[in-house]
């Protein structure tokens, strides 16, 4: 049979099921070939908050968002265009997010009296059958039993099949957007080395899948989309939490000192952990403490002793530090601290993304104690945001906090990756040795305010330093009411001073001056850029500035955004920069503003300019 | 810690190891005692002052490194064992002390001080006891008696304490010692060991606070109670006190026994103390009764256990030779590049 070619700019599939259905698997094997190919792309794992909630529910629903194109890709896509669904629950949780007229694919053995029930669906209110679904293209196949008939023969057992019925899916999903399925065939294999059988069905099963479109008369149409045309050189894909950790390692080579990072297990930090701990031949030493303090206090004192101290952690992590960053701020060593945010307040929502803790990062901790603040804003900018905070902390003798989110954490992209010969050198000396008796005084500073990194084992270099307030220079205890007063601003002069070696604010799209400007920060970057892209297109004057540097700000921010008649914040949280920049400017600034666990879909921003412009 | 005398180490005095600060303790203090001690034992390790440091959480004793001319911090409360547990990891070769107190290391500091003590870093831990919080001005610690009364506490104390030893054997503690701010030789001693031993080295030395809690262990320090009331163990030697040495200690069975040597007992029929016996380690330990309790039996002093086991930076710093060794030393670019790469002409 011939079907029709359709060939699209781009595309946007979700993968949902239950945690249980290897979604995340389906969709990382789809994401790693769209990229081999030449597609632009970015992802979106959305995990469900329970590791193990109970099968068939809403709450186990894990999904995969990956939006890949011929044409530039900034986000996962505000809707898909194909959702895949294992089971009601799935359908029922993220039927939502699909285009009016888009295709589901469906397995209906998921659509059971029991699935129903455990998705709170009565039975006749099956989507199935009720014709709440003729606005899709709802392609339904019986999964299960086709999985279960291609591997009959295989030896395994039911429970061992039906995990691999994704497989099916995938290969399905391959044939439709006409996909080389050899390095999923590679994974297979190498993933289940000493487990051939199981290699052997899911290969069979992948190509069953691949076959199905081929053979039955479901589709009547397959679809290309084209190499996308990115800038020269060599690709790889990353994600935001493993492009974290290659910056810290790159500074840790570039600054010739080995990393220690004390840590304790958080979602959505914990990935940095894993990837840090696999590196120990760049002597990286990883710390897995018995709590959160313990993993900033071991950091300091690693610190202390000359390694590039790091901790990672999540809100509720942070909270628990926040007493060590100021000890780290009073003893002026550096420290990178890392805040992978998740979902407000306490506990909150563990497994979804937020901006929530900018301020906690720039004011939560006793005393005036500031630090120094930058933001990442897409995956692979986790990377040299990483490298910055090591560099500015190291070369300022100060605690830098910087802030991810759970979205850029675990999305992907194609990242065209810098070479070590690319990266700048970070030149670090740390305080010599004193021989002709005279008194090493600690707190003497440079024409950065720093003062020197005097490691224990320097001969005439043995000093006290610690929490109390002292004296400049000399570091002795001082009670003094005047000296408090200078030191409370000299530590805060110390952190403007980092606007020197920072570099001017940029604009990202549009003109230098106009009608509205969008000033955005993390992990908003991507709806934004999308955003302001379509409405150039259509002739608005606005623009988008993206700032890396919250604490301090460039030198330039506050001449940039008077350019503009207008400007836009866009925030998933309830207007926190917005309180800095109305305060430090004096400007009328606008927020946008969504708490809800999910990154800025596109067309939000879209409105709200139109709205701000009309 | 080993006990490598390092023959480049000049020759220095207790004097070297004073900082140029006044120390600010109330007068009368145990605190000077124990600070003198240290700088009585430290020229004897032959080890260059640079190689030292100390760090403390909050507390009086906790002032402790601001009086050492070697590197120090003075950190926040409870965290010393956890700013102390990074150094030592990151840089071995130093020799790490951690100056404690009940309150910072039992109460607000306990998790780390019982992490700290399973995970065996080599540093010494020095927990000055004194049974009350002395710098907030007197409250009821996790070391206080029962029925304490204090500021916090004006109808006694309801919780039960702690037992430092028993406690840091219960998280497995690998060196475990006793000693008291008023005998400087037994405390110069066992500072010596701890120091000696490789592994973390928990001395909980008995402190009397003279302003909030004065006399807290008069009982065990005064001459006249001080050899019936205390039991001073030696490795090797049987477990004998009293007035003239004319009492000891045996088993009958797990049960610890006071016999009179006068009365048909020799030396030979007591438990001879093993500093690296677990379970009379244990026993031993937990001899912890109240000494105002008819029968009571005396609190021992000394070395109860020591035990070899290795250390955590020794196991960090194998991983990340072997790591080497196996796979090289890392390679940047490899890194970055992963596995999977395409390119785009
Ligand atoms: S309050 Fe007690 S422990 Fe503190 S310095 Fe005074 S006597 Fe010593």
């Amino acid at each position: 049979m011939s079907n029709e070619n359709i060939t699209k700019e781009s595309v946007v599939i979700r993968f949902a099921g239950d945690s249980g259905d290897g979604m995340q698997l389906t969709g990382t094997q789809f994401t790693n070939t769209a990229a081999l190919f030449g597609n632009d792309l970015s992802t979106f794992p959305d995990f469900p908050a329970e590791i193990r909630a109970p099968l068939g529910t809403t709450a186990g629903v894990s999904g995969f968002q990956i939006h890949f194109g011929s044409n530039k890709i900034n986000t996962p896509g505000d809707e898909c265009d194909v959702l895949v669904v294992m089971n009601a629950a799935a359908l029922k949780v993220n039927i939502k997010q699909l285009k009016k007229g888009g295709t589901i694919i469906v397995n209906t053995d998921g659509f059971d009296n029991k699935n129903l029930r455990l998705a709170n669906i009565a039975d006749e209110d099956n989507p199935l059958e009720n014709g709440s679904l003729d606005w899709y293209d709802v392609k339904k196949i019986d999964v299960t039993k086709i999985t279960r008939a291609t591997l009959s023969e295989s030896g395994l057992s039911t429970k061992e099949i039906d995990r691999s019925k994704n497989m099916f899916v995938l290969g399905l999903i391959y044939w439709m957007y006409n996909r080389d399925m050899g390095l999923t065939e590679e994974f297979i294999k190498s993933k289940f080395k000493k487990k051939e059988t199981i290699a052997d069905a899911n290969i069979k099963l992948l190509r069953a899948g691949y076959n199905y479109g081929e053979t039955t008369e479901t589709f009547n149409s397959r679809y290309s989309v084209e190499k996308a045309q990115m800038a020269p050189g060599v690709y790889r894909g990353i994600m935001g939490n493993q492009a974290l950790a290659y910056g810290l390692i790159a500074a840790s080579h570039q600054a010739e000192l080995p990393i220690f990072l004390g840590t304790y297990p958080i979602t959505p930090a914990s990935d940095i952990l894993h990837e840090l701990s696999k590196y120990k031949n760049f002597g990286v030493r990883t710390f897995q403490a018995e709590d959160e303090i313990a993993g900033i206090c071991a950091a300091i004192g690693a610190a202390y002793g000359g390694s590039i101290g790091i901790t990672t952690s999540s809100g509720p992590g942070i909270a628990l530090k926040t007493e060590a960053i100021g000890l780290a701020t009073m003893l002026e060593l550096p420290l990178v601290i890392v805040n992978v945010q998740r979902g407000g307040p306490s506990t909150g929502l563990p497994t979804k993304t937020e901006q929530a803790d900018l301020l906690q990062a720039l004011y939560g901790r006793n005393g005036e104690c500031p630090v120094v603040v930058i933001a990442a804003s897409t995956p692979s900018d986790c990377f040299y945001q990483a490298f910055e905070a090591v560099r500015i902390s190291l070369q300022h003798m100060i605690p830098v906090i910087l802030l991810s989110d759970g979205y850029i954490a675990n999305g992907a992209e194609p990242w065209k990756f810098p070479q070590t010969s690319d990266l700048p050198k970070i030149n670090i000396e740390f305080a010599k040795s004193i021989t002709d008796g005279s008194k090493y005084m600690p707190y003497s500073r440079d024409e950065k305010l720093t003062r020197p990194w005097a490691v224990p084992g320097t001969a005439g270099l043995e000093h006290r330093i610690g929490g109390l307030e002292k004296q400049n220079i000399t570091g002795n205890i001082s009670y003094d009411p005047e000296n408090h007063e200078f030191m409370t601003n000299l530590r805060a002069e110390k952190v403007a001073k980092v606007a020197d070696y920072i570099g001017n604010q940029t604009i990202d799209q549009g003109a230098e001056s106009g009608e509205l400007l969008i000033l955005g920060w993390g992990s908003t970057y991507g709806a934004i850029k999308t955003a302001v892209n379509q409405l150039l297109e259509e002739g608005y004057s606005v623009s988008h500035s993206h700032l890396k540097y919250i604490n301090p700000m460039p030198h330039n921010l506050g001449d940039l955004l008077k350019n503009y008649k207008k400007v836009l914040i866009p925030e998933m949280n309830s207007g926190q920069l917005i309180k800095i920049i109305r305060d430090k400017y004096l400007i009328d600034a606008q927020g946008l503003n969504k708490v809800q666990g999910m990154p800025f879909n596109t067309i939000e921003i879209i409105s709200k300019v139109k709205e701000l412009l009309k | 810690m080993n006990a490598i005398i390092d023959q480049t180490a000049p020759k220095l005095s207790p004097k070297d190891f004073a900082s140029d600060q006044d120390v600010r303790w109330c007068p009368g203090c145990g605190d000077y005692s124990i600070l003198k001690q240290v700088q009585t034992v430290m020229p004897d390790l032959g080890r260059k002052k640079e190689e030292f440091v100390f760090i403390s959480g909050i507390g009086c004793s906790s002032r402790f490194p601001y009086y050492m001319d070697t590197f120090g911090m003075h950190s926040i409360h409870g965290r010393a064992t956890a700013i102390a547990t990074g150094l030592k990891a990151s840089r071995p070769e130093l020799s790490v002390w951690i100056i404690t107190g009940d309150g910072d290391s039992l109460s607000i500091g306990g998790n780390h001080f019982i992490h700290l003590l399973r995970r065996n870093l080599d540093v010494n831990i020095l927990l000055f006891n004194n049974q009350i919080y002395g710098l907030t001005k007197g409250q009821y610690s996790p070391t206080s008696e029962e029925g304490k009364i204090t500021k916090s506490t004006p109808y006694g104390s309801i919780d039960h304490p702690f037992n430092p030893a028993a406690l840091s054997l219960g998280a497995d503690a690998t060196f475990v010692a006793r000693s008291m701010d008023r005998d400087p030789k037994h405390l110069q001693n066992v500072i010596r060991k701890g120091y000696d031993h490789k592994g973390t080295s928990l001395i909980e030395i008995y402190q009397n606070c003279n302003v909030f809690n004065d006399g807290a262990f008069e009982i065990f320090t005064e001459k006249s109670s001080k050899k019936l009331e205390t039991l001073m163990v030696e490795d090797g030697q049987p477990l004998l006190f009293g007035e003239n040495n004319d009492k000891g200690i045996i088993l009958d069975g797990f049960k610890p026994k006071v016999v009179d040597l006068n009365n048909g007992f020799s030396a030979n029929d007591l438990w001879i103390h093993d500093e690296t016996d677990q379970v009379k380690g244990n026993i031993l330990a937990r001899f912890f009764d109240d000494p105002s309790k008819e029968g009571h039996l005396p609190r021992p002093f000394g070395v109860f256990y020591r035990q070899n086991r290795p250390t955590y930076e020794d196991g960090l710093n194998a991983q990340i030779q072997y790591t080497i060794d196996t796979y090289g030393k890392g390679d940047l670019d490899k890194l970055i590049a992963g596995k999977e790469t395409w390119t785009i002409q």
